[in-house]
């Protein structure tokens, strides 16, 4: 696993660039050969298909052995932190609920204000006052008070990480790999050894989202200490500053708006993870509401309470958000009365404490009245089932569609996929044959129009979708993966590709892996068609950029679990619901690099175009889009990480799996099963990345562009 | 300009290196290196290291403006950042006030910037997060003077280049003159007695550059710091230069008067420099004058240091010329014609000597 993290090396020479690539075809061509071949063999040799249970190593076994050594021996440990942590984690949780709403909502909105103007602080009112009105007040109070509980945590944490990498590098070099890991292994994972380590309850929450939250923290940290200028180091060095007072007085307030943002990533990924946390249950909160109203299809409850998180995701975002991009001069400094220099404090303590009156003879400032409640999930359901069953013609039919001529075909190939019943005929073998045949006369077409490379990439497709993902030879796909890691990033790249199948292979996650990847696969071309082709017309029509862009922000920023929610509700729960789940949010980072990568391509080329006479179309065809590959390539690589951390939430709604897997182990405390599909699923994500990084930075390289 | 006190050294810089590379510190040590440093420094470059200074030596007096010169890269930033041991000295010594800075400590150091040492920045460096005050201010804040004081002692220099009013503003809503003023005040809060200024006018448009330097002069003719100054502009080093220094490729190639330096190039790489100096403004009354005239009484006065430029509008009205004094004597006459005569001479000799670089360059080329 180390090999892949290191850069590749191999640039290879202009004189032998064309020889190569001629003699890297014939390998392809020769892999496809391969491939044909082990499929013409598997009825002899189903192992080519299938990876025999006998060869398969005891990864999961001695995992387990080691975890349970590790919980026998460190258990006492961490279980006093557990208990330890519990006390301030009740405090505040205490606290919370102790608090009258109307105080609550009150200093809330006082810190909107605070941070951004009325426009927030009145959305705030509105969001907390739906939690108050819904019914929701103690799950959401339940929520917060980890939130409360972790950020801090999380940012300091995050800050001495960012600030020790700037000042070692070494400890850079090894606290960079540990985020790379951190942020690739899928969340529930590590929910897994918590748990062992540090048993049920709220804790474990508390300590998934601190591990979840604090990368980002470490590398804003890190950016924004780096990207303090020169001078004004030199600067303070010449005020005569120690290396104290460089590091508190001059570095630290320098790089401060990077450092909120910072703060502002960590809130939100410590909340997602808060809401993620929920499925181990135990603690009553929000997404706990959400996932327990969902399974008993509930949709109405799940809704609401869905609503309530996307509601408190978007306050913390902008309030967080806001501070970190307010000029500093908006908060009023030096001079004043001790009021105009704390007008906020001082409203907001006067406020409390008129409140606090106020509830003691109105009681229901303090806790909000359960007669006034009102829950519009009975409504919603009623509503939801009228549509449901009012279009469920409609929706059968997506949904058979999607399965027989989409998914299946993907998933176990048109040869098992084509019967009567799904396609109206029988697969004969004359038709096979007939299909034999268009796929050369296909694979000839595209030699002759887009050369080698386009011959196999149409032939490996054409052989994919008869055959499906699953039933390809695991051989046949190692090699094709090595050899493409290899020609995209050199021997160190390929060899530890290969490293990481192999564990694939050995701990027999194979199958799971393969599901996983088809599932993904096909999210990942979808999303990214129907993302890239958005992202144009948003940066050629600027309606449609505006359009976009809030829907976008909105998306990112909902904890992933939320997006499940509308999906299940028409759709219930199955693969192709996971599929319309991830990609609803696999699809924005496809927007956003198209987009961006469009708009920034340089004014001059247009012009020159412009002056040459190109049309509109052919200035976008010809010119913008070349030019805007790279950018788009790197959203391809975003689109494909937002698809595999989409994935393993959307083994929720029934997927099979790493995903599912890694729930068996969550469910049975199974550390093994768990965690090796963890590393699966981390190995995906992490072989994706880098080939598809080397893949851009080649083009990036070939166009003469470096990296935005 | 401002009159120097030639006879104490401020600063002294004795042959400073500052070599970027692999081991540096090895070109000083091992015997088998030139001794010359013309060649050491061609060594050191073809073995791939960088030789940003190379052999530096020169004086700065009490009181001066020395201006130091050079194309982009030639080491002007290096040194001036020697001086101060933000960037550290590979081999050489700098002496301020006859002790040697690369001696000291740490705390010495701070110490040594806290009260003796201000520098400004061609960008300002000015701290994002502070108010104009604050920044000026920032320097005594690190001694941790009181509130009252800082106050005080910021205020001054705030008045003195001119900003009053702004005191409240951050450095983001200024323009560049009043955010390179800004540096200024900041640099001159701890009054400090040697001043380092890096091109501080070069991120500014030729007006308010202008502007700035007719404010630097009036300031420094007020606080006598001894100063150190870098521009790659000529016209610039002309207006404020008591003495200067020309740079190239990390080593001194001349040190002198800007009168000296455009009369004297040591080689074609300073006369380049100089070419384009319109000749009037070098040119001092002493130099256009001619003796055995009558002065008559209603002749105006001028000094003999006195650049043509300066005359010139007087000349305009007075057709029979100017007198010339020199310590209360009248030692001649400046009239139309003298100047015209001078600036043919002058002319003539700078034509000559670039026809004989030219020739020279042929020669060489065949
Ligand atoms: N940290 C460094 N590492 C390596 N080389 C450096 C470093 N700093 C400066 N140099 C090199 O030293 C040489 C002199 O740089 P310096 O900044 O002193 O030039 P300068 O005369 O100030 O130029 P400019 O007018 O552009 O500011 C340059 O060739 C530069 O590349
Ligand atoms: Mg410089």
């Amino acid at each position: 696993m180390t090999d892949v993290t290191d850069k590749p090396d191999t640039t290879d020479r202009p004189s032998k660039a064309r020889s190569l690539t001629t003699r890297s075809s014939l390998v392809w061509l020769a892999i496809v050969a391969f491939t044909l071949l082990l499929l013409f063999l598997r009825t002899a040799a189903p192992w080519l298909i299938t990876y025999p249970d006998g060869w398969i190593l005891p990864i999961t076994g001695t995992m387990n052995i080691a975890m349970d050594w590790l919980v026998a021996e460190t258990g006492e440990f961490f279980r006093s932190v557990s208990t330890a942590l519990e006390v301030p984690m009740s405090g505040v949780r205490n606290l919370l609920n102790w608090l009258p709403w109307s105080v609550t909502l009150l200093l809330l909105a006082i810190t909107a204000y605070a941070a951004s103007g009325w426009r927030l602080a009145v959305f705030t009112v509105f969001a907390i006052g739906y939690m108050v009105v819904v019914g929701l007040w103690t799950e959401s109070m339940n929520s917060l008070a980890l939130v409360v509980m972790s950020v801090p945590l999380a940012v300091f944490i995050g800050f001495m990480f960012g600030a020790l990498a700037f000042f070692y590098p070494r400890a850079e070099r090894a606290i960079i790999s540990m985020l790379d890991v951190l942020q690739t292994v899928p969340a529930f994972a590590y929910l897994l050894p918590i748990l062992l380590l540090f048993g049920f309850g709220a804790v474990v929450g508390l300590i998934a989202s601190i591990l979840f939250a604090f990368p980002p923290m470490v590398r804003n940290t890190l950016l924004g200490l780096r990207r303090v200028p020169p001078e004004v180091i030199e600067s303070g060095l010449m005020s005569g500053a120690t290396a104290r007072q460089l590091f508190f007085l001059v570095r630290v307030p320098s790089a401060l708006r990077q450092i909120l943002l910072g703060i502002n990533q960590t809130t939100m990924a410590a909340f997602s993870m808060v809401v993620i946390a929920s499925i181990i249950g135990g603690s009553s909160d929000v997404g706990w509401e959400v996932l327990s109203a969902m399974r008993k299809a509930r949709f109405g409850e799940s809704l609401v309470a869905g609503i309530v998180i996307a509601l408190m995701a978007m306050v913390m975002d902008r309030i967080t958000a806001g501070f970190a991009n307010k000029d500093t001069d908006d908060f009023t400094k030096g001079d004043g009365s001790f009021f105009q220099r704390h007008r906020y404090l001082t409203i907001a303590a006067i406020g409390t404490v008129v409140l606090f009156a106020l509830s003691a003879v109105l009681p229901m400032l303090r806790v909000y009245p359960e007669g006034w409640e009102y829950d519009p999930s009975g409504p919603l359901n009623t509503a939801i089932d009228y549509l449901i069953v009012e279009y469920a013609a409609l929706i059968g039919l997506i949904k058979t569609w999607a399965f027989f001529f989409l998914m299946l075909p993907m998933k176990i190939g048109l040869e098992q996929t084509i019967s009567p019943f799904s396609w109206g005929f029988e697969f004969t073998t004359e038709r096979k044959l007939m299909y034999a045949a268009a796929a050369v006369l296909a694979t000839a077409l595209a030699w002759f129009r887009w050369g080698a490379n386009g011959a196999v990439v149409t032939s490996l497709f054409l052989v994919t979708i008869f055959f499906g993902i699953t039933k390809l030879p695991w051989p046949a796909v190692i090699a094709a993966i090595t050899f493409l890691a290899w020609q995209l990033a050199g021997a160190r790249m390929a060899a530890g590709v290969l490293a990481c199948l192999a564990f694939l292979l050995l701990s027999g996650v194979w199958p799971q892996t393969m599901l996983s990847v088809y599932l993904c696969g096909i999210a990942v071309i979808l999303s990214f068609a129907l993302g890239t082709s958005l992202g144009i017309l948003a940066a050629e029509f600027n309606p449609v950029s505006q359009v976009l862009r809030p829907i976008c922000d909105t998306l990112q920023t909902m904890p992933l679990f939320v997006l499940l929610i509308p999906f299940v509700m028409i759709f219930k729960i199955g693969e192709f619901t996971a599929l319309l789940a991830i990609m609803a949010y696999a699809t924005v980072p496809a927007i956003r690099y198209a987009e961006h990568g469009l708009r920034s391509v340089s004014a001059d080329a247009v012009e020159a175009a412009d002056c040459m006479g190109c049309t509109r179309w052919q200035l976008l065809t010809r010119v913008k889009i070349p030019l805007a590959k790279p950018v788009m390539m790197l959203g391809l690589n975003q689109t494909i990480m937002y698809g595999i951390s989409m994935l393993v939430i959307a083994a929720l709604v029934g997927t099979s799996g790493l995903g599912q897997q890694v729930y068996i182990g969550l469910g049975d405390a199974d550390f093994g099963v768990g965690m090796t599909a963890g590393i699966g699923m981390a190995i995906i994500a992490i072989v994706a990345d880098r080939l598809t990084q080397a893949w851009s930075k080649k083009h990036q390289a070939e166009l003469g562009i470096t990296p935005p | 300009m401002t009159v120097t006190d030639s006879t104490r050294v401020k600063l002294s810089c004795r042959n400073v290196w500052k070599v970027y590379g692999d081991n540096p510190t090895s070109w000083f040590t091992s015997k088998d290196n030139p001794a010359n440093p013309a060649d050491l420094a061609e060594r050191i470059r073809t073995c791939g290291s960088i030789p940003a200074a190379a052999d530096v030596s020169f004086d700065v007096n009490v009181g001066e403006i020395f201006v130091i010169m050079g194309l982009s890269g030639s080491g002007k930033s290096t040194v001036v950042r020697c001086l101060s041991r933000l960037v550290e000295p590979t081999h050489g010594e700098v002496i301020l006030d006859g002790e040697n800075l690369l001696e000291k400590n740490r705390k010495q150091l701070i110490d040594i910037r806290r009260h003796k040492m201000g520098m400004v920045f061609q960008s300002f460096g000015l701290l994002p997060h502070l108010t104009v005050a604050e920044n000026i201010a920032f320097p005594l804040r690190l001694q941790g003077l009181s509130k009252t004081e800082q106050r005080e002692r910021a205020a001054r220099v705030i008045e003195l280049v001119g900003l009053e009013g702004r005191e409240s503003s951050f450095p983001r809503q200024l323009s560049g003159g009043q955010q390179q003023r800004v540096g200024i005040a900041r640099s001159l809060a701890v009054e400090p007695e040697l001043w380092l200024l890096d091109e501080p006018f070069s991120a500014l448009d030729p007006l308010i550059r202008r502007q700035m330097q007719d404010e630097f002069l009036r300031i420094q003719s007020a606080l006598k710091k001894s100063i150190v100054f870098i521009t790659h502009d000529f016209l610039e080093a002309l207006r404020i230069a008591d003495r200067m220094m020309i740079m190239r490729d990390g080593m001194v190639v001349q040190i002198g008067t800007p009168a000296e330096l455009i009369v004297n190039p040591a080689d074609d790489y300073v006369a380049e420099f100089t070419s384009d100096v319109p000749l009037v403004r070098v040119l001092l009354a002493g130099d256009v004058m001619q003796t055995g005239h009558t002065v008559s009484d209603d002749m105006p006065r001028v000094a003999s240091t006195t650049t043509v430029e300066a005359i010139l509008p007087e000349l305009a009205t007075h057709e029979g010329g100017v007198a010339v004094s020199d310590g209360g004597n009248i030692v001649g006459v400046v009239t139309p014609g003298s100047v015209i005569s001078a600036l043919a001479r002058e002319a003539a000799s700078r034509e000559s000597q670039s026809a004989e670089l030219a020739s020279r360059g042929i020669a060489a080329q065949s």
